[in-house]
């Protein structure tokens, strides 16, 4: 590698105070760092030494977490859309067709949303003078997970450039800012082009082919709100008899746990997820309180829904709650985002417990949406410092009390 | 009641080049230095002694002109040959070039039973023993003037590769115990000796009498006093506490029983670097090169005064800090790293995020060079300084409050009970890379002269 070290140490004055493109100096700084690790040494008083770890590989290691969820989500994509256009119906026939549907409408996607916010990074960084922030390493993955793989590119770009301008850049860029900017990118694109991300149209790419007889496209969220809304069966039957055209078990809990089924293209695997989860949790980057009062919460609150069900939706076994929609991505990668969730060890515990609740209370009772994992984020998003202030206040009350004076 | 404490939060950073429990024979310092920027807090540093001038061992050589009834004197015999000053005049070195036989200045013996508090602490103060005591809150040199509310010795170090006390302290058991019987009447409260509750306690501790003995088992920092007085008696707004380090004690008793200064102590030439980390006699402020130079596995390295977290670099020829007991030699890490964020790594880490496999091998020893591991960012991980903290404390909002020069949030968190090496561990396993130590410092001088 010494050509490659060569070379940026040639090009290097170039980009210096003084240099012909001084202007351009963090877009150097960030292609140089992300080829060498800086040969910083520690300060002359303090720590003389520092752990292995940096940002960079700490955010690294978020969006390896995500990749059993986005080659999921490719292969669902191509699975959905052969089982909605009449293919077949085994689940590991025309693997190679799957996977190139898939890959043709996601990887667009990908790419589409790393362009557009490393372009917001790098303007930002260049302007501002500041270094470029490796947030967006996760944010970039992030973004095409949640989204229907139908949703048309240019608003994946708007949304992120409005994500990453709107949540973070304008909060001083990763580390400052209050809400989670993958969640605003879903939330800026379900208020601003609701048609291309609500609805049962979305959540399958059909292309030029006619959809199979009594295909209905509709999530399993929507099965179960209208489920309450008829009154006439229990949720867990509409959900088994729920487009039995694409075969008996579509919704059935293994399915749903296993993720084969419409939706956004990286939340629709619980299982995915929590591979993810156990990612996070073993390398230590998320928190694992989080995520399990997270889930906890959820279950939590649909046993209370039990309790009072007056609706089949409200009726749902809370187990439900955790396979459908996106709480369990959400929950995951979402919700233990370091810097909008609270940051105090006992903040996490009511901030996973509340968001879990939440998205419960959201789906059952919100009769306009059926998800709430997306709400009840940025709504505690929202109140994570408030819990933190509390937590906080515990701990100063704690050392006041203690004084004899 | 003596109490043990066991802490979990903590990491042992476990390095390469520990010392033998044996004194090497090294060719002895020539030259021996006072630095007044060892004495964190000494506001208006007056030098008494001339280039040139002799000194004895124990001869006033400074004075801090903010608290001039402290003295600081040679720890040596011999000729002043510099007293280097910086920008601004700053004072940095008073240099002394060391006599083959060192010969002291010698003052009465105190006679504990006949003394009251005050002239003891009068005799203590002129004698050049009283910096030895540190004052918390501030981590300053205490003042003469106050009375503190209890005396803490922790008699264990758990920093990386740190001296084991009851080795450099054999053969002081009496000088000890009578440093202990000083401490017991400078104070109205208890005097608190802290021992390694994980293993037998050295009898040179478990002999010594008036005191309250009080054990703490953990990782690191179990070890720093700032820790064990959070967990015996907490330090709040107004209270001032007393602490002092083993080595300290066994020169204030020897000034007890003798009557004479005497700024000999062993200490511990530690690090991967080395081709013979070991242990050796020298006197307080030695130069560090002929333990060194001529010890070296590579040329290529960072001589530290003290240990990995808490020390300070200091040239080949540079002189060992007043408080130090250690010196410690690592590579130096000024170079690039092909991919270095994202390669597979051995190299110790408390994280265990993608290919960060220190963890595996728990029991290895690392060799860690001073490379800063990456770039200054805003604060991202959340819960590792808890976790690295075993105190009621929040280390983030404390430092938060710090950047935002917020006194009341300052004192709430708890600055009063803290120095540096409390946070020292944070620094180290900071994703973010922020100068920790510096910003406690920053904090503590906010709120000590406002």
């Amino acid at each position: 590698m010494k050509f490659l070290r060569d070379l940026m140490d040639k090009q290097k004055p170039l980009f210096e105070k003084g240099g012909k493109l001084e202007k351009l100096y963090y877009a150097f700084e960030a292609g140089e760092t992300f080829l060498f690790s800086p040969n910083h040494t520690t300060g002359i008083k303090g720590a003389q030494v520092k752990d292995a770890i940096d940002l960079k590989r700490m955010m690294i290691t978020v969006v390896i977490a995500m990749i059993p969820c986005l080659l999921f989500g490719i292969y669902n994509t191509g699975h959905q859309h052969l089982l909605a256009t009449g293919g077949t119906a085994g689940l590991w026939e025309d693997f190679g067709d799957k996977t190139l549907v898939g890959l043709k409408l996601v990887l667009p996607l990908v790419i589409v949303a790393y362009a557009a916010g490393g372009l917001v990074e790098a303007v930002f960084a260049v302007i501002r003078k500041h270094p470029i922030n490796e947030g967006f390493l996760v944010t970039g993955m992030l973004i095409p997970l949640v989204v229907p793989a139908t949703t048309p590119l240019w608003q994946v770009a708007l949304a992120t450039v409005f994500a990453v301008v709107i949540a973070k850049e304008v909060f001083g860029g990763t580390g400052m800012n209050i809400l989670n900017v993958a969640m605003t990118a879903r939330a800026f694109l379900y208020f601003a082009y609701p048609a291309q991300i609500s609805g049962d149209q979305v959540w399958t790419y059909l292309g030029d082919k006619m959809p199979v007889d009594g295909f209905s496209g509709a999530t399993a969220l929507s099965v179960v709100y209208n489920a309450g809304v008829d009154g006439t069966q229990s949720a867990v039957e509409a959900l088994a008899q729920h487009n039995t055209a694409l075969g008996a078990d579509l919704f059935s809990f293994t399915n749903l746990f296993m993720g084969w089924i419409p939706g956004s293209v990286g939340e629709t695997s619980t299982l995915m997820a929590l591979i993810g989860a156990l990612i996070l949790i073993g390398t230590g980057v998320a928190s694992w309180k989080i995520i399990v009062s997270g889930f906890a919460g959820a279950y939590v609150m649909g046993f209370v829904m039990n309790l009072f069900a007056v609706n089949e939706y409200m009726a749902l076994p809370p187990e439900y709650h955790w396979v459908m929609g996106g709480l369990a991505f959400g929950v995951v990668f979402m919700a233990t985002d370091p810097v909008s969730a609270s940051q105090t060890e006992t903040g996490k515990w009511i901030y996973g417990l509340l968001i879990g609740m939440l998205t419960v209370i959201i789906r059952v009772t919100n009769p306009a949406y059926p998800e709430g994992i997306m709400l009840a984020v940025l709504f505690m998003n929202v109140f994570a410092p408030l819990i933190d202030y509390y937590v906080v206040k515990a701990n100063k009350t704690r050392r006041l009390q203690r004084a004899t004076v | 009641m003596s109490k043990i404490v066991k802490l979990k939060k903590g990491f042992d950073i476990n390095l390469a080049g520990k010392a033998k429990q044996e004194l090497a024979d090294f060719a002895s310092a020539q030259t021996f230095a006072i630095k007044p920027t060892d004495f964190i807090g000494l506001q208006r540093p007056k030098v008494l002694v001339k280039e040139g001038d002799t000194v004895k061992a124990g001869t006033p050589i400074l004075i801090d002109k903010a608290m001039d009834q402290v003295i600081y004197v040679a720890p040596v015999s011999g000729e002043i040959v510099e007293v280097k000053r910086g920008d601004r005049r700053k004072l940095l070195e008073i240099r002394i070039l060391a006599d083959s036989t060192i010969t002291h200045e010698q003052s009465e013996k105190l006679d504990l039973a006949s003394l009251d508090r005050e002239a003891l602490v009068a005799k203590l103060a002129a004698s050049g023993v009283w910096p030895n005591i540190i004052q918390r809150p501030y981590g300053i040199v205490a003042n003469p003037e106050d009375t503190p509310k209890s005396i803490f010795v922790s008699a264990f170090d758990t920093h990386p590769l740190a001296p084991d006390y009851a080795f450099t302290l054999k053969g002081q058991e009496q000088y000890l115990q009578a440093g202990f019987d000083v401490l017991a009447k400078l104070t109205s409260g208890k005097v608190h000796l802290n021992v390694d509750g994980a293993k037998a306690v050295p009898s040179i501790f478990s002999a010594i009498k008036g005191v309250q003995l009080n054990k703490f088992e953990g990782p690191h920092p179990a070890g720093n006093v700032g820790v064990q007085i959070h967990h015996l008696d907490p330090i709040n707004k107004g209270e001032i506490a007393w602490t002092v380090n083993p080595q300290g004690v066994a020169q204030i008793g020897k000034f007890a029983l003798e009557g004479v200064y005497d700024a000999a102590k062993v200490i511990a030439v530690t690090g991967s670097e080395l081709t013979k980390p070991a242990y050796v006699k020298t006197y307080l402020g030695a130069c560090v090169s002929s333990f060194v130079k001529g010890n070296l596995n590579s040329g290529h390295v960072r001589v530290i005064s003290g240990n990995v977290l808490t020390g300070e670099k200091i040239a080949l020829e540079g002189f060992l800090g007043y408080y130090h007991n250690q010196i410690t030699v690592i590579p130096e890490g000024d170079y690039y790293e092909f991919m270095g964020w994202a390669k597979p790594s051995t190299r110790l880490s408390f994280h265990r995020a993608l290919g960060l496999l220190s963890f595996l091998s728990p029991k290895k020893e690392h060799v860690l060079d001073s490379n800063a591991r990456g770039e200054e960012r805003a604060f991202v991980q959340t819960g590792v300084f808890e976790s690295v903290t075993p105190m009621d404390i929040l280390p983030v909002y404390l430092l938060k409050a710090i950047m935002a020069n917020d006194f009341d949030e300052m004192e709430e968190l708890g600055i009063y009970e803290i120095i540096e090496e409390d946070l020292a561990l944070c620094e180290f396993v900071d994703v973010s890379k922020h100068p920790v130590q510096e910003l406690v410092r920053k904090g503590i001088e906010l709120i000590q002269y406002s």
